[in-house]
């Protein structure tokens, strides 16, 4: 639904067959698993078997000694990289830290950490090797909780490591010199909390838990590495970032940023998981060390084990209203697991949790804490799916409480344009009170739930969306067709979206523009594949080039009509004569014009968008509990959201699904289980449990087009928001099914068997 | 993962001489739906697999409405519930083989596998249990029978000495208003492993209970024949009160663990719930057959 003025196009809104359909669904697509090479050897990760230990020595001569093993390195081998901190797409990563994630130097700080890699003529070969590689370890006391992280008497897992202070989020902070797992502080304050709290006459304060998840892309962790004799590094991968993994390649190796290049392969899934480096480093060193290229992949357990899955929380809330309704303050802590790393997503998180609201008294204390579990990375819209659970939860009690309808509670307190965010910033123009008014006008609204152990939940959501840099480059062809050339991988569905907004421009078919992504040396910058911006920022690239292009191209038609460029104009396709109508040609007409009044036209820009114009978004869900088992099945899901300018309306429509997918995962199966030593004990699909088809039902969705007003084509960014309200839509919707609340992720049937046991004073 | 010696046996004497040189380093493979997993996994070394799927004897599914069941050891699970025949008599048993794994999975995974795999959570074991199925075991030593409830003698570990394989599993023909019933719980509605998985079978005379068997999964090192929880209803009407003694009684039979698929005390509540909806069910398909 379009609720505000929108231009009319002919390309953008359609949904034409993806460029890169064919290939994907023949199986011809070449994914970062299949790439291969002439004398290519096989790399493998031995990793620590333990949460935290010393590594005392390593001996690698047996392994060296295996016929077939080439090369082992260690952290050993690795440059001590600088002590920077640089941002990763919501969460945070420092040079130095992120060189001794990739591999341990002295200490492994958690179970799968990376401790030495593996050369050899097959995978299985460097299997073999690894279990003759002797490890010395002193195993230590594990730190495997935020708020046990924070006590006094607990050991540090960095012992150097002081908590620093911060205002606002990425602020490089101020050193406070206290010794703790506490990497961070950082505070949210507006208007006068107190003050806030004495106006409710309804306060709600809550605890809330969540564990670690992760993003569950389906394509493990791949590189492929050649350290050429000429020192240029070339690596194979998919990623979702070629420039920023070339930018922390060249940190951690210690080499010119110039003699790397990455190659963007197709990509299965990343969600944030892909930003940072793993393999590729190891992959690089093992192929400077035997002069072959080296490939390596990662298992399934690997990937949950050795990669950056999203941060356990451990969060408090609290929110006051009126006997009317209104919301007076809202207050939060929240406690994120950064991992064995500082850099949680805790600040993004902060940002998010009451931001669809407009509350003039708030304060949110954010804790980012070291524990002994793998480096937390971005999973869509980092920190924020956490923050918002307890926000949405408390919101709704405070709903039943002053005794409205959570729906009608939301509308009363829903953010306008001009109210003030929690960091001070003032909200643009956006369509939240919309996705919430075309929810409550829903079908879905109106029907009956139809049964007992029935009940509906609502949950709102924010996401604020990344600008950053990107180029693309264009060449038009005699026939009238256009090559682009991006640079930042598709995850999804941006090549096809990119190339919708260049035919649009021209007046062309989407199948007239071939859309390709190039390598770090083939195409100027482009930031990360994240925070909701691809599709955005390479639109803003691609009207540069496409205005670009037709201001040449009037030239050559001035030249034709032998008149002055600013003679000719071009609209809906065809260029003209402003004097003589009769005189036009078509964008076509003109392409095979080029040669003869010139020579070829290709253009080339890069943009820096500041924003990717904020997201919002309401959802409303009904399950059915069956109160002996204590299984949820959803039976209806609706997501309302304000999605700008849609470009292509079934990957719209997808993102909302897919990202709706795993938000329900996070809130009712998926969890990390660990044993008391810091042990994943599922680290398996079998076990680490994700939806399946078989879960879900058809996930509706209401696709609000509020254009992005600072956008030439109205885009704002749409991928990542939809995993935020699920977790809180679906405790919300249990509570009204069963009359328990969930406060601690993931809300597995055990556990809502046991609240109803308590519930109705049983205690078995 | 070190090189494995392949070897397809064409008849049982050569599967069971193949075996039997390797001892504890050959393992059969029939649908490898297990056990290329471990393999892979690194949870198992080994240095030969002997395929089952080329020995006849081991792919024939026959049924007859006297003699009863007989389904070779290597016969994938969808045979099994695609016979209509088979289906209607057999409920238990299908309920079962049609909701291992994925369609995928039942269209390779045996129930002979399943039930050699001997996982306290194997989905058809306590189904076979419920209709008095007996395994049918070749070895070096000459053939023997085992009762399919003194099969599995730990997790992963079955009474198959060195050298013997599982040639078929026999079920009895079921008496005039038998039913059966197979449920389990997980968390998701496909794709999972039983936090507790309950079978039942009962034979009726009116509304009254002339023959009752339960068995149970994942809530032992081992599937549980839960022969008093059977017994609690022979004899007895099929009322509300006395399926929940025996469902009380299950919940007795059990030595449930906390692990990440649930609580102990998780577990042992839903033996209570399992137990009396797989006896509601297997009374009512009683009452229709």
């Amino acid at each position: 639904m379009t609720t505000v003025d929108k231009k009319k196009y002919k390309v953008i809104g359609t949904s034409p067959i993806r460029h890169d359909g064919a290939d994907k669904v023949t199986g011809r697509a070449v994914y970062g698993i299949d790439y291969h090479m002439p004398g290519m050897l096989w790399g493998k990760i031995l990793r620590s078997p333990h949460a935290h230990a010393k590594i005392k020595s390593i001996d690698a001569s047996k392994a060296l000694a295996l016929p077939g093993v080439h090369a082992v390195v260690t952290g050993k081998d690795m440059a001590v990289a600088a002590d920077i901190e640089v941002e990763a797409g919501e969460t945070s990563l420092n040079y130095m830290h992120l060189s001794d994630n990739v591999m341990a130097r002295d200490k492994a700080l958690y179970k799968g950490h990376a401790v030495a890699a593996v050369a050899a003529d097959t995978q299985h070969i460097a299997e073999e090797a690894l279990a003759l590689i002797d490890v010395d370890y002193e195993v230590l006391t594990p730190v495997l909780n935020g708020r046990e992280g924070m006590k006094a008497d607990v050991p540090l897992i960095h012992p150097d490591q002081t908590t620093k202070v911060m205002a606002f989020r990425f602020d490089p902070g101020t050193d406070t010199g206290e010794k703790s797992n506490v990497a961070g502080r950082s505070q949210l304050k507006l208007g006068d909390i107190d003050a806030g709290f004495k106006e409710a006459d309804f306060i709600v304060e809550r605890e809330f838990t969540t564990s670690w998840v992760h993003q569950g892309y389906i394509e493990a962790q791949n590189a492929t590495a050649h350290w050429n004799n000429d020192d240029n590094i070339t690596v194979w991968n998919s990623s979702q970032g070629t420039f920023n993994q070339r930018q922390l390649m060249a940190e951690i190796l210690k080499h010119p940023v110039s003699q790397i290049k990455m190659v963007p392969l197709e990509i299965g899934g990343g969600f944030g998981g892909k930003i940072p480096v793993y393999l590729e480093v190891p992959a690089a060193m093992l192929s400077k060390k035997t002069g072959h290229p080296v490939k390596m992949t990662m298992t399934r357990t690997e990937v949950f084990e050795g990669t950056g899955p999203a941060s356990a929380a451990q969060m408090k809330a609290k929110v006051g209203a009126t006997k009317d309704g209104r919301i007076t303050a809202a207050y939060a802590e929240l406690v994120f697991e950064a991992g064995a790393f500082p850099g949680s997503a805790v600040g993004a998180g902060a940002q998010g949790m009451f931001t669809a609201y407009n509350i003039e008294n708030i304060l949110i204390d954010g804790y980012d804490v070291v524990v002994n579990k793998p480096k937390s990375a971005a999973y869509r819209s980092p920190g924020t799916p956490q923050a918002c659970f307890p926000a949405e939860a408390v919101i709704d009690e405070l709903a039943e409480l002053v005794g409205m309808d959570p729906l009608d509670f939301r509308i009363k307190n829903a953010a306008k344009e001009g109210d003030r965010r929690a960091d001070g910033v003032q909200h643009p123009e956006m369509g939240n009170l919309e996705c919430m008014e075309a929810l409550k006008a829903s079908d879905h609204y109106k029907s009956d739930l139809g049964g007992p152990n029935r009940g509906r939940g609502v949950a709102s959501g924010y996401w604020g969306n990344a600008g950053m840099p990107a180029s693309c480059s264009i060449a038009i062809n005699a026939d009238g067709t256009v090559s682009l050339a991006e640079g930042s991988p598709d995850i999804g569905g941006s090549r096809t979206s990119i190339a919708m907004m260049c035919a649009e421009a021209f007046g062309i078919a989407a199948e007239d523009v071939h859309p390709s992504i190039k390598d770090t040396d083939s195409i100027g910058y482009n930031g990360l594949t994240a925070g909701s911006s691809t599709t955005l920022r390479n639109g803003w690239a691609v009207f540069e080039v496409t205005n670009q292009a037709i201001e040449l191209i009037k030239a050559r038609a001035a030249r034709l009509w032998e008149t002055e460029p600013e003679n000719v104009d071009f609209a809906d396709g065809v260029f003209f004569s402003k004097a003589e109508k009769e005189l036009k040609l078509t964008f076509k007409e003109m392409a095979g014009k080029l040669m003869e009044t010139g020579g070829p036209i290709s253009v080339a820009a890069s943009v820096a968008p500041r924003g990717a114009g904020p997201s919002f978004t309401t959802h409303m869900v009904d399950v059915e509990v069956d109160p002996e088992t204590g299984k949820v099945d959803i039976l209806r899901y609706t997501a309302a959201q304000d999605v700008g300018t849609m470009i292509h309306h079934d990957y719209v429509e997808g993102q909302v699904q897919g990202g709706t997918a795993q938000g329900i995962g996070w809130a009712l199966n998926e969890e990390y289980f660990y044993d008391d030593k810091g042990q994943m004990l599922n680290s398996s699909y079998l076990d680490y449990r994700v939806p399946t088809m078989l879960d879900l039902p058809m996930l509706d969705t209401i696709l609000v087009e509020h254009p992005n007003p600072d956008h030439p084509f109205g885009v704002r960014g749409v991928a990542e928001i939809s995993v935020v309200p699920p977790l809180g839509a679906l405790a919300n919707a249990i509570y009204a099914a069963v009359g328990v609340r969930m406060r601690d992720l993931p809300m597995a049937p055990h556990k809502i068997v046991k609240a109803l046991q308590e519930k109705n004073g049983k205690t078995k | 993962m070190r090189p494995i010696e392949y070897v397809a046996a064409k008849t049982v004497q050569e599967a069971v001489k193949s075996l039997a040189e390797k001892g504890d380093a050959a393992r059969p493979l029939a649908g490898g739906t297990d056990i290329i997993v471990q393999l892979r996994g690194g949870r198992r070394q080994l240095d030969r697999l002997v395929d089952m799927k080329a020995i006849p004897e081991l792919n024939e599914l026959t049924y007859n409405a006297s003699s009863g069941l007989r389904i070779g050891a290597a016969v994938p699970c969808y045979r099994v519930y695609g016979d209509a025949a088979v289906a209607s008599a057999y409920p238990g048993l299908i309920d079962a083989a049609s909701l291992i794994g994925g369609i995928q999975i039942q269209g390779r995974g045996s129930i002979g596998g399943n039930l050699c795999n001997a996982a306290p959570s194997g989905d058809t074991i306590p189904a076979l249990i419920a209709h008095s199925a007996v395994a049918e075991i070749a070895g070096p030593g000459g053939n023997r029978e085992v009762p399919v409830e003194d099969f599995c003698t730990a997790p992963g570990r079955t009474v198959l000495q060195s050298g013997e394989i599982l040639v078929a599993i026999r079920v009895p023909a079921p008496a005039a208003h038998f039913g059966a019933c197979y449920i389990r719980f997980i968390p998701r509605n496909e794709m999972d492993i039983a936090v507790v998985g309950v079978g039942a079978s009962m034979v009726l005379d009116g509304n009254k209970v002339t023959a009752c068997r339960i068995a149970l999964a994942s809530v032992a090192p081992i599937p549980v024949y839960a022969t008093a929880a059977g017994a609690a209803l022979v004899g007895k009407e099929a009322t509300e009160e006395n399926i929940n003694a025996a469902s009380e009684a299950a919940q007795a039979a059990a030595t449930p663990i906390s692990d990440m698929r649930g609580t102990a005390e998780y577990r042992t509540h839903l033996i209570g719930v399992l137990t009396r909806r797989a006896l509601q069910s297997a009374i009512q398909r009683a009452k229709e057959a």
